[in-house]
């Protein structure tokens, strides 16, 4: 994306149809260090790669709890992350207090998509730079969704966002079939592995990455350090055995590649589409 | 320079109008509730008075409606409270029906509400001048619980409002049980019906009970009730007290 003069405002049409301030948004989100969601059919789990401004400080949280039966997982400005956060427990919590019942987490996500929506046409206001994957649970079981400083929200059965979540997305697209009926720990297995992806080569290590489950009959709530570890020595320790593996996923990549709408085409690198129009 | 003239509680025309604007006293009531659980869901009845003070000016008025898919309410008290809560409860569904994704409130939920509106008002000094009985049955489980105008509000086995409090409920504590069949939970809502209409005087022999269970809810055609009135003390009431009438 070249600067031009239809960047601006939030508020000003390009003449092909596009608001590039809303693009530049989600651009930021692209800059943040990845955040990963997956889902079966009773859990969601969430895992972020932690990044820390320097070796002094600690690192940045980016996976939030927003009720029992809720999380977010942020890439992006994390500031804007964390309002938004405090929004979304505030409309939790309204709704529990009033009905004694858990907000379903599709409705969530419409408050939500429809908060971004108005930064989107507000002359003084400035689209969230930040993407938000919230796992929850409604009536119908776990879902997925990813939420967009667009003001659009997809549901998802797995999605990465963030620097490097190329990676993890081509990891998800070869797995995801198989998601729906997954244990609780082969999920939690995926997501790290998923993690795995985006760091390119840099061993992996329980203190690099968070992850945070939530189930069905199981509140949200973070991994510690030695139960992430464990899953990680289970495959560090067998290099071949990920090699075999891989041989057999590529089979289903092609059938992964086919799938359509879900994945969205986050098309990397294709400029002429707006990415907000998936 | 201007001053005011100071009037004698000159604030009685503001507050005479705030006044105006508050329930103060009830004007057409219904009367009692009785619901219980049974096997299948709950079951609930009312008679179809509506009192104007003493007088039983109206004898059509449906005390139970369905709420949504799961709910049933029904109210005693003031009657144009009650429509005004089905108003609330009609947009309150209309704009859970629009999300039109899957989830939908459930009795619980509504009786929630219910309680948040119904404590809110009160604490308003403007209440909605109703008790409030709220039963329903969501993925196959029952629900019965109460609100009153101040807010109290609990779930339980069975429930009654007004003169049910002391009529109904004494027989449904001992003669209730779990899993009672249809036919034995209207036989025991009768009964408590019966001995409701003989000594409550805003009580009509009009009556309807309605069935919520998993399918939905069906209100009865109004019936009414067979009475005995040829009690031998009947035939010379002031025998034993001579001088009244």
């Amino acid at each position: 994306m070249f600067r031009n003069q239809y960047d601006t405002d939030v508020t000003t049409w390009s003449p092909t149809g596009r608001l590039f301030q809303v693009e530049y948004a989600m651009e930021a989100v692209k800059q943040g260090s990845a955040a990963i969601g997956l889902r079966s059919r009773s859990h969601v789990v969430l895992a972020c790669v932690n990044k820390a401004q320097s070796e002094l400080s600690s690192h940045q949280r980016k996976i939030f709890k927003v009720d029992d039966h809720i999380g977010v997982a942020i890439a992006g400005l994390t500031a804007d992350g964390r309002v938004l956060s405090r929004y979304m427990r505030s409309e939790s919590i309204n709704h529990s207090f009033t009905y004694e019942s858990p907000l379903p987490v599709g409705r969530l996500v419409v408050h939500l998509a429809d908060k971004a929506q108005v930064c989107t046409q507000r002359s003084w206001k400035r689209p969230y730079g930040v993407g938000l994957l919230v796992g929850g649970l409604d009536e119908s079981g776990a879902h997925l969704y990813y939420n967009c400083p667009s003001g659009n929200y997809f549901e998802y059965q797995a999605f990465a966002i963030g620097s490097r979540s190329q990676a993890a997305k081509t990891y998800l697209e070869r797995r995801f079939e198989s998601f729906g009926d997954s244990s609780r720990e082969d999920l939690i297995k995926d997501a790290i592995l998923a993690v795995r992806e985006t760091l390119q080569g840099e061993t992996l290590k329980s203190s690099l990455c968070t992850v945070a489950i939530l189930g069905v009959d199981e509140p949200f709530h973070f991994l510690d350090q030695e139960a992430i570890q464990k899953v990680i020595d289970t495959f560090e320790k067998v290099p071949e055995e990920e090699e075999g593996e891989d041989e057999a996923g590529e089979g289903e990549a092609e059938a992964a590649a086919a799938a359509p709408a879900e994945q969205g085409g986050a098309g990397a690198g294709d400029q002429d589409v707006a990415p907000m129009e998936m | 320079m201007t001053f005011t003239i100071p009037i004698e509680n000159g604030d009685a025309v503001k507050i005479a109008e705030a006044e105006s604007q508050r329930t103060l006293y009830p004007y057409v009531t219904g009367t009692s509730i009785v619901a219980i659980k049974y096997k299948d869901g709950v079951l609930m009845a009312s008679d179809m008075g509506g009192s104007y003070g003493s007088t039983l000016r109206y004898k059509n008025i449906e005390r139970m409606k369905a709420i949504g898919k799961h709910s049933l309410l029904g109210a005693s008290g003031e009657i144009s409270d009650f429509q005004e809560i089905l108003r609330y409860l009609d947009e309150l569904t209309l704009n859970d029906n629009m999300w039109d994704d899957g989830n939908s409130l459930g009795p619980k939920e509504i009786h929630n509400y219910l309680t948040r509106v119904m404590y809110n008002r009160r604490n308003k000094f403007n209440p909605l001048w109703n008790t409030l009985v709220l039963g329903g049955v969501k993925n196959g489980k029952s629900y019965l619980g109460m609100v009153s105008m101040i807010g109290v509000s609990f779930e339980d086995d069975h429930v009654a409002t007004g003169f049910g409090n002391h009529l109904a409920r004494p027989i449904l504590r001992d003669e209730w049980h779990a899993d009672l069949s249809f036919e034995d939970g209207v036989k025991l809502l009768e009964k408590c019906m019966r001995v409701l209409l003989y000594r409550d005087r805003s009580a009509i022999n009009k009556l309807q009970i309605a069935k919520i269970t998993e399918e939905g809810v069906t209100v009865s055609q109004p019936y009414s009730l067979k009475t005995f009135w040829e009690f031998s003390s009947f035939h010379n009431p002031t025998a034993s007290a001579e001088g009244s009438w």
